[in-house]
């Protein structure tokens, strides 16, 4: 039986604690007596039978008829998928998506369905390359499909290709894909990394226009959603729930698909990540002196080469499917179950190790901007109830936070950072002054449909995502980082931990306390 | 009561545009309003009489001080003023007859007084121009008004280095009149200095100095195109020319005992002056080195740079760690409110009272001593360092008082390290940010050449133990009242040398030669302003070169990258060896001509499929183009959109390989290849690709063809080839230069942009497809 997340208080005994750090690793020691370290819970039991779970799932759907009832010869099948965002780091073959599709194909062709769509639903993500597509289908259904033009990604800019299906009491217009809108059935398979995930956000942002995401891509809806992780406190969750409702109630009917993983991310190399510290033999202390010490000689672009080719041995934990707020439900059960640790109150500072990956750079360089996306998007908005640092409090994130971008897939990321940064860190007034200008811009838009690159307006949603932590926290350390960066950011640079404890005097004084939220490995504070 | 005795006069001046005559206008404008004024100004190409006289004299700040006190009264602006009294008349003083038209003959002849100012003051005139203007100036003068029949008062402006190298008392009288004089004869100089010209103009076409005007101006622009490198070589031509005539200026005033051609020609410019004159009533005023003012209009003001400035910010500089001259020596320097003020003084007392010859100087009466002078130099920028771009302050160092010749060995041995690892830097690939340091190597050999020159010439000045008298100046100061006296000073007595040069002089010199006066790293001020001005919303076109201006990639780049798209991984290593092997072929070839490269290369494409080709093309955008491409590049393109202005790209890549860029531009012109029936392309061009001169003509057709002005156009380029191009528009803009164009665009002022690669990019080693799958490798297009 896997052991539960906890709450380590650092006393003098307590080993120096893991930190991520971009494409390496650090170990930091904790002042004692007023330091705690949140460790998530051990990664959960894969399910024995994964083929015969998805079957099942399909065959015994939630509030909705079995999914072979839901065909019929003649009808018009649209398969949307998660994009390449999930998970992190990717999944070893075969992808939880790859099995899932099989499964649906195979009772499609059984019911002699033959108008079958498969499309990528990336919302403004980039479109993902061929290898990524075969990755996460595998060869079979790519080689079958995307020949014959049926296995396509979504294209939010495509007048041609969008419809709308109604508008909420608010005025929030529901556009999405248009090949979607007009099919018998939609079937969505997710992967589930977070709570954040899933639900009618799969569809009402995977599948939606521009238009129809920014009605909560704004700063506004983001700085009031108390966490991303706890639907019922979002204002962008309820906003999505509110065009869903509309999807349900004037769109086609829809399958959701739901898996989760467990949080079995690494590899056997990297094995001291997954386990706590005072628990290391001498096998994981080495390898972490060996792995620290060589990644520091390495070249960092062979250093991202390794962390990007890594394969997570990650399993799926369930699968459930019917209709999408049954299927949601349980799915959060099942995602908590994994991730869920009860924290007692909050503290003054929060510290965070950033890793060398987040949900929008597989493949590529994590640039600064999404360094801020990482810490105070993602790690920030882990909680329930109320964030582990106090309001005011100080978050002091580790990473390199180098000045690099990847041109391909981020290249509005780059005049974001030149242009928009170097004007206002201000979520609302980038809004206000610069979002218009990205969002429409021509050479954008040309790169995103037919290249591989994140909309033009992407970077800005990536900063929205942080606007809740950015507003909460009184000042953002990051340590380790290019200076010259951090601070276009607005974040404040410290070269060691203990240089960022002493600038966090400013404002929290002399004895803080401090959380140190310990990832890799997924985890939310339920904090009381 | 000289304003009153000036008062009803018209005055005319000659040279107003230069130090002391600007000087001059503005005292005799605020101190003698009573008097009107007749500029006499050469016409320049641009700008005609009245126009240079607005732009170059009434905008100096010399004339804050009037329009301010004009304004406390408040009864007539400074422009109704200048209206009213001053008139601008088009001549030239190197021509006879001053080359002025019938009305201005008028205007010109209406005068009372005369004043004589315009002279060649560059240490580096060559000889026939300082013999034009500064030997025959005074004399065409006073014939012209011989022949207009009038005799106004000649104030004639000389200098007392006419003295020539000599040591003891240097009185006021003529050159010829003394005890040293060789009796040359002037009509004999002037003859020989013309001739000069025309040998000169002659050897400089001699058939093998024309071709070594040619390889050197071919080492200089590299693969221009022809009309670039023929304006380049007439260019040389002209400036050896001119070398050639400084040098034989400054050899012949040597032959005879003066130090420099301007001192050579003013002497016996006197003479000829003095010969001619006839009934002309003529009265010469000889200052000594001019410096700024010491009060009026301001204390500190100077106009241009001048004979010490150079030097003293060369060695503040830390460029000239010595200059030659005796500490106990007496350096001559004058404020030029001084000799303003005695030029009006003698013309005021008229041709019956002021001495034929009245010398302005310190020597005689007040002399600077030069260790004085050097001290004090040295204590200010002890106190007030100048920084060196790095923020750093720069150490002057300890005045030896060297000889001549120690000084002009040290900074040959410096001239000659530069020399060497420039040819080293330019025989290196560079380019960007090294070549630019290669460029600032080039000014900073320009710097040395300069203070090599200064040395040379004003170690003369500073050896000079001449003294010169000044009974004559100070008998005119003599018949002052005290109003006169306390309104136009010009007693040298009254200067006191060391507030002179610590409080006035200096701060003003440094000031003038806008060295960086602030710790901290330049925040490169001029690149902003230029910037400013290409992305000004006047603007009507920007054209961009594509490779190595926006992307570092290039036609075999991207031709290789299409070739082995679908080839497997035998064929792709056969296809590696067989370009490499070509490799330094085809680089030859380019360097050569672009044109003659870009055929031979693009036949490669003969057979291609069309369809296969434009399907490839769309991968390439992502996996070459805009993996290589520089970021502030492209951003560069959309500001421009942005600001109304068309983007046409120029390139002389194909067609398809820049067909992905096209939402950024709204003309791209590129080499197109003939389409056979069998859908293959023929691996011809169906058009002169548009390289080096093409761009400037596709770039002016454009313009005309859509009614907008290439003058108000911006160019992008990065190789000397693109300089027809550049050279074209109205504001170039060099990106990423080799060290050839880096040091042109350094010495042009054009705006350099430094674009990179973005450092989070894919970085394969060879530029060839990602390998694809069996299936993609082996789909048939027809």
């Amino acid at each position: 039986m896997p052991r539960p997340g906890f709450v380590l208080e650092v006393d003098r005994s307590t080993p120096p604690i893991l930190f991520w750090r971009g494409e390496n690793f650090s170990l930091e020691k904790l002042p004692a007596g007023r330091s705690r370290v949140i460790y998530p819970p051990e990664p959960l039991p894969a399910l024995d039978d994964i083929d015969g779970a998805i079957r099942r799932a399909l065959l015994n759907p939630h509030d909705q008829d079995p999914l072979p009832a839901l065909l019929f010869p003649g009808m018009k099948l649209t398969i949307a998928f998660d994009d390449v965002s999930l998970p992190l780091p990717k999944m070893r073959r075969p992808d939880s998506r790859q099995r899932v599709m099989e499964a649906v194909l195979d009772m499609a062709a059984a019911a002699g369905v033959d108008d079958v769509h498969i499309i990528a639903a990336l919302g403004l993500h980039r479109r993902m390359h061929e290898y990524e597509l075969r990755h996460a289908l595998g060869d079979r259904i790519f080689d079958a499909f995307h020949p014959r033009g049926t296995l396509y990604q979504h294209d939010a800019e495509d007048p041609d290709n969008l419809a709308v299906i109604g508008t909420t009491p608010q005025g929030e217009v529901l556009e999405i894909n248009k090949r979607a809108a007009e099919s018998d059935l939609i079937v969505y398979v997710n992967i589930n990394s977070v709570a954040m995930d899933g639900g009618w956000k799969s569809i009402t942002t995977g599948l939606a226009s521009y238009r129809c995401l920014s009605h909560h891509h704004n700063p506004e809806t983001l700085e009031n959603t108390r966490s991303l992780m706890d639907r019922h406190k979002s204002a962008l969750h309820q906003s999505v729930w509110r065009l869903g409702t509309v999807l349900r109630d004037h769109g086609p009917k829809v399958f959701q698909i739901e898996t989760t993983l467990n949080t079995d991310m690494f590899p056997s190399p990297f094995g001291f990540i997954n386990k706590r510290e005072w628990e290391w033999n001498v096998k994981d202390r080495a390898t972490f002196l060996a792995t620290t010490k060589s990644l520091d000689r390495t070249p960092i672009r062979l250093a991202r080469k390794i962390f990007h080719g890594i394969e997570g041995p990650h399993q799926m934990t369930s699968v459930q499917a019917g209709e999408t707020d049954a299927v949601h439900k349980i799915t959060l059960e099942h995602i908590f179950k994994q991730q869920l640790v009860p924290v007692e109150g909050q503290t003054d500072i929060l510290t965070l190790g950033i890793p060398f990956v987040c949900p929008y750079n597989p493949d590529g360089v994590m640039n600064p901007v999404l360094v801020m996306c990482m810490g105070l998007g993602y790690l920030f908005n882990m909680y329930r109830n109320k964030p582990l640092v106090r309001e005011g409090g100080v978050i002091i994130m580790t990473h390199p936070t180098y000045r690099d971008f990847n041109p391909v897939h981020h290249p509005s990321y780059i005049d974001f950072f030149e242009e928009v940064l170097s004007d206002t860190t201000d979520p609302a007034t980038m809004s206000r002054k610069w979002e218009k200008k990205y969002a429409e811009d021509e050479w954008y838009r040309h790169l995103y449909r037919t290249g591989n690159a994140y909309h033009g307006v992407h970077p800005f949603y990536a900063w929205y995502w942080g606007a809740h932590g950015l507003q909460h926290a009184g000042k953002i350390i990051i340590v380790g980082g290019d200076a010259p960066t951090v601070r276009r950011l607005g974040f404040t640079p410290a070269s060691t931990m203990d240089d960022a404890f002493e600038i966090a005097t400013d404002v929290v004084g002399r004895a803080p306390t401090i959380s140190h939220l310990h990832v890799p490995a997924l985890l939310v504070a339920d904090v009381s | 009561m000289i304003p009153e005795q000036l008062a009803g006069k018209r005055i005319a001046i000659t040279g107003s545009t230069g130090f002391v005559g600007t000087a001059l206008v503005e005292r005799l404008l605020r101190s003698a309003p009573g008097c009107d004024l007749v500029l006499l100004v050469r016409p320049s190409r641009r700008h005609s009489a009245s126009e240079r006289v607005r732009r170059e004299i009434f905008k100096n700040n010399a004339f804050d001080r009037l329009k301010r006190e004009l304004e406390a009264v408040g009864t007539e602006t400074f422009d109704a003023m200048v209206a009213r009294r001053v008139h601008a008349i088009g001549g030239d003083v190197s021509t006879d007859g001053l080359g002025l038209n019938t009305d201005d003959q008028a205007v010109f002849a209406s005068c009372d007084i005369v004043i004589h100012s315009a002279a060649a003051v560059a240490f580096d005139s060559p000889l026939d121009s300082a013999i034009e203007i500064n030997l025959l100036g005074p004399s065409r003068v006073a014939q012209t008004l011989q022949a207009l029949g009038v005799r106004p008062h000649l104030v004639a402006v000389s200098t007392c280095y006419v003295a020539g190298n000599r040591r003891g008392s240097a009185p006021e009288q003529l050159v010829s009149a003394g005890p040293f004089d060789l009796g040359l004869d002037w009509r004999k100089e002037v003859a020989a200095g013309r001739r000069l010209r025309s040998d000169t103009e002659t050897a400089s076409r001699d058939p093998h100095r024309l071709r070594q005007f040619r390889v050197e101006a071919h080492k200089e622009l590299g693969a221009a195109g022809a009309p670039a490198l023929a304006g380049k070589t007439e260019s040389l031509r002209e400036r050896w020319v001119s070398d050639e005539l400084v040098e034989a200026g400054r050899a012949r005033a040597a032959s005879v005992g003066w130090p420099d051609a301007y001192a050579f020609t003013k002497a016996l410019g006197e003479q000829a002056l003095t010969e001619v004159k006839g009934d002309v009533p003529v009265s010469i005023v000889r200052p000594s080195i001019i410096e700024s003012a010491l009060a009026e209009p301001f204390p500190g003001w100077i106009r241009g740079f001048r004979m010490a400035e150079p030097v003293i910010i060369s060695y503040a500089r830390g460029l000239l760690k010595q200059f030659p001259g005796v500490p106990e020596g007496t350096i001559d320097v004058i404020p030029v409110d001084l000799v303003v003020a005695a030029i009006i003084a003698v013309a005021a007392v008229g041709p019956e009272h002021a001495p034929p010859i009245t010398q302005v100087a310190s020597g005689g009466v007040n002399p600077m001593k030069y260790g004085l002078l050097v001290e004090r130099v040295r204590d200010f920028f002890t106190a007030h360092p100048l920084y060196d771009p790095e923020g750093q302050p720069i150490v002057v160092p300890e005045w030896q008082f060297p000889a001549r010749g120690k000084v002009q060995l040290q900074l040959k041995r410096a001239k000659a390290v530069a020399e060497r690892t420039e040819r080293v830097l330019q025989a290196l690939p560079l380019r960007g940010k090294q070549a630019t340091w290669a460029a600032k190597l080039e000014e900073y050999k320009h710097d040395i050449n300069r203070a090599y020159e200064y040395v040379q010439l004003y170690g003369l000045y500073t050896e000079c133990e001449a003294i010169y008298q000044v009974d004559h100046l100070l008998s005119v100061w003599d018949t002052l009242d005290a109003a006169d006296q306390a309104a136009f000073n010009f007693d040298p007595r009254s200067v006191h040398w060391p507030t002179y040069v610590s409080e006035i002089h200096l701060p003003s010199v440094v000031q003038h030669s806008r060295a960086k006066i602030t710790p901290g790293r330049n925040r490169n001020d001029r690149s902003d302003r230029l910037r400013r001005n290409v992305l000004s919303p006047d603007r009507h076109v920007a054209a961009f070169d594509l490779e190595n201006t926006l992307i570092s990639s290039n036609v075999v780049e991207s031709y290789s990258w299409l070739a082995t798209r679908r080839l497997n991984v035998p064929e792709r290593i056969r296809y590696v060896l067989r370009t490499l092997a070509e490799a330094p072929g085809l680089s030859s070839m380019d360097r050569k001509d672009r044109g003659d490269f870009l055929r031979y290369f693009y036949r490669r494409y003969e057979g291609a499929s069309v369809t296969q080709i434009d399907e490839d093309s769309k991968e390439l955008l992502t996996q070459l183009i805009v993996t290589k491409s520089f970021p502030a590049g492209i951003r560069r393109v959309r500001e421009h959109r942005a600001l109304g202005h068309r983007t046409i790209l120029i390139t002389g890549a194909l067609d398809f390989v820049v067909a992905g860029l096209k939402p950024l531009f709204d003309e791209i012109v590129a080499a197109e290849m003939t389409i056979r029936p069998d859908g293959t392309y023929s691996g011809e061009l169906s058009k002169v690709p548009p390289t080096g001169e093409t761009r400037a003509q596709v770039l002016a057709e454009y313009c005309v063809a859509e009614g907008l002005s290439i003058e108000q156009s911006i160019a992008y380029a990065d190789s000397t080839s693109d300089l027809p191009l550049l050279e074209a528009v109205g504001f170039p803009v060099v990106v990423n230069p080799e060290t050839r164009l880096a040091a042109v665009a350094r010495n042009r002022g054009w705006l350099v942009e430094h674009w990179s690669k973005e450092s989070g990019a894919r970085r394969p080693l060879l530029p060839i497809g990602e390998l694809l799958s069996d299936r993609e490798r082996k789909k048939v297009f027809s």
